[in-house]
């Protein structure tokens, strides 16, 4: 990014650090800077402290491998969910998403990204290994796997579902096809074809 | 000179990336411009009606305006889909290969129509076949050829002489077959006649005719070690995706691994309990 000479260097250090965000660009960086130079002296502290505290204080369940400040979290302490199902999911930010839904009241494990490989992200990369140890554990009946449904999802659960195979646990994958609020007319061939396959009895619809 | 009005091109979704919250960065394969990096606004999001049509390994109409840095996909519809290369995990791989062997070698603006054809029609190959790494073994020769690295098969490579199918090597430095003597002398890994006549017929016939040839364990993986060599030398580098393939292979035996770490595990525990 081109430093402007009429830009103060502690000014433009700060503009620099929030344009390496991601999804941040040089206006937007330049605009969140001046708001926090403008901002009273409190909300600078605790914009600080909270960027520290969530560094420092922050680590991965040993169980889940979520981001967490407790290990284990509160998910995988919590008794009233049952260790029968793990979800597995590509993101931390995917079992908030879940959660939010309240569809799901087994366990989870995050593999922290997807196998991708024309980047060369392959299964070691992931929090995959974590995941087999766990499913040693003879309460384990099911996995789900919740991946996108886009070419790394599709890779990442092809890998486990092989691998998981050969562990004798039952796979399944959540469904995919049409979304809510979706128009038949606008929606792509793969998107029909998987909304086909995985149609339903309508004597099925809204049992869990 | 800058495109001013947007562009319709037919193209092959190669790969992508995540840009910001909701957009990807789609790399198109068009056989009249090459390798184009588009900006597929929003296809993150669960209602965009671009998304379906901007995966990777499909085939389709798009419609490009000219953005700041890179173009943005204005509308797509898809031509092909392929269903079988995202179903199908040993299709998939093999379409990878394909299409990394592309991304890495393709320029921005540089009309490719023959490599645009042939990996189209692996594609559809891929997509039906019995044999999916066979065509992966005719799209290289093809691709090889094209990037102009054309293996030599007539002669050796070192003393010009004609070959015979017994006795040779192959070797990928010196981009061919080495005759007996040659080979004899340490030029090249051994070239074995299966492999040998394979190769020459994987030059002269269809994808769906190599499809067809039953190839034994022990060929497979010669073959698969000349034309590993081969592409690393016009690649300088190694193909990324050949990871993923080798970490399928082994998908089963990590997951009976895993089963047998776990009963040793719970055995000593036991062991110890009792003790």
């Amino acid at each position: 990014m081109q430093r402007s000479p009429a830009t103060a260097p502690t000014i433009a250090r700060l503009i620099e650090a929030f344009h390496r965000l991601p999804g941040i660009g040089p206006k937007s960086a330049q605009r969140l800077a001046y708001h926090v130079l403008r901002a009273p002296r409190a909300e600078a502290e605790a914009l600080a402290e909270a960027l520290l505290e969530v560094k420092d204080s922050t680590r991965l369940c040993g169980i889940c491998q979520n981001i967490t400040d407790a290990d284990p979290c509160a998910v995988c302490l919590d008794p009233q969910r049952s260790d029968a199902t793990v979800c597995v999911v590509e993101e931390p930010l995917d079992v908030a998403a879940i959660e939010r839904a309240g569809v799901h009241r087994g366990r989870y494990h995050v593999l922290h990204g997807a196998i991708s490989p024309m980047d060369g992200v392959g299964p070691e990369d992931l929090k995959v290994r974590e995941l087999l140890t766990r499913l040693g554990d003879a309460a384990v009946e099911e996995v789900i796997l919740a991946m996108n449904p886009n070419l790394e999802g599709e890779a990442t659960a092809g890998y486990l579902s092989r691998v998981i195979g050969a562990m004798g646990v039952r796979i399944t994958r959540i469904a995919h096809g049409l979304p809510v609020g979706a128009d038949v007319e606008y929606a792509d061939e793969r998107t029909l074809r998987a909304a086909m396959t995985h149609r339903v009895s309508m004597d099925q619809q809204g049992d869990d | 000179m800058p495109r001013i009005r947007p562009i319709r091109t037919e193209a092959i979704v190669l790969r992508q990336r995540p840009l910001g919250d909701a957009d990807r960065i789609c790399v198109l394969f068009s056989p009249t411009r090459g390798r184009i990096e588009a900006v597929a606004k929003g296809v993150r999001k669960p209602l965009s009606k671009l998304a379906g049509h901007v995966e990777p390994l499909s085939r389709g109409q798009f419609g490009l305006a000219q953005g700041r840095n890179l173009d943005v996909v204005t509308d797509a519809s898809t031509l092909d889909s392929w269903p079988a290369l995202h179903d199908d995990m040993d299709r998939m791989t093999e379409a990878l290969a394909l299409a990394e062997l592309v991304d890495r070698s393709t320029d921005v603006d540089v009309s490719s129509r023959p490599l645009y054809d042939v990996l189209r029609h692996s594609l559809d190959e891929l997509a039906s076949t019995k044999s999916p790494r066979a065509v992966r073994w005719w799209f290289t020769l093809r691709f090889l050829d094209q990037q102009g690295y054309r293996p030599e098969l007539e002669g050796c490579v070192r003393c010009r002489s004609e070959v015979g199918p017994e006795g040779n090597g192959f070797s990928a430095a010196d981009g061919g077959v080495v005759c007996p003597r040659c080979h004899g002398a340490g030029v090249g890994r051994r070239l074995s006649s299966p492999v040998f006549r394979l190769l020459r017929y994987m030059r002269r016939s269809s994808c769906e005719a190599t499809a067809q040839v039953n190839v034994d364990a022990d060929a497979s993986a010669e073959l698969e070690r000349h034309l590993r060599l081969s592409l690393e030398q016009a690649l300088e580098s190694r193909l990324r995706s050949s990871g993923f393939a080798e970490a399928l292979a082994r998908a089963e035996m990590v997951g009976r691994d895993a089963t047998s770490r776990v009963v040793e595990s719970e055995r000593e525990e036991q062991q110890r309990a009792a003790i």
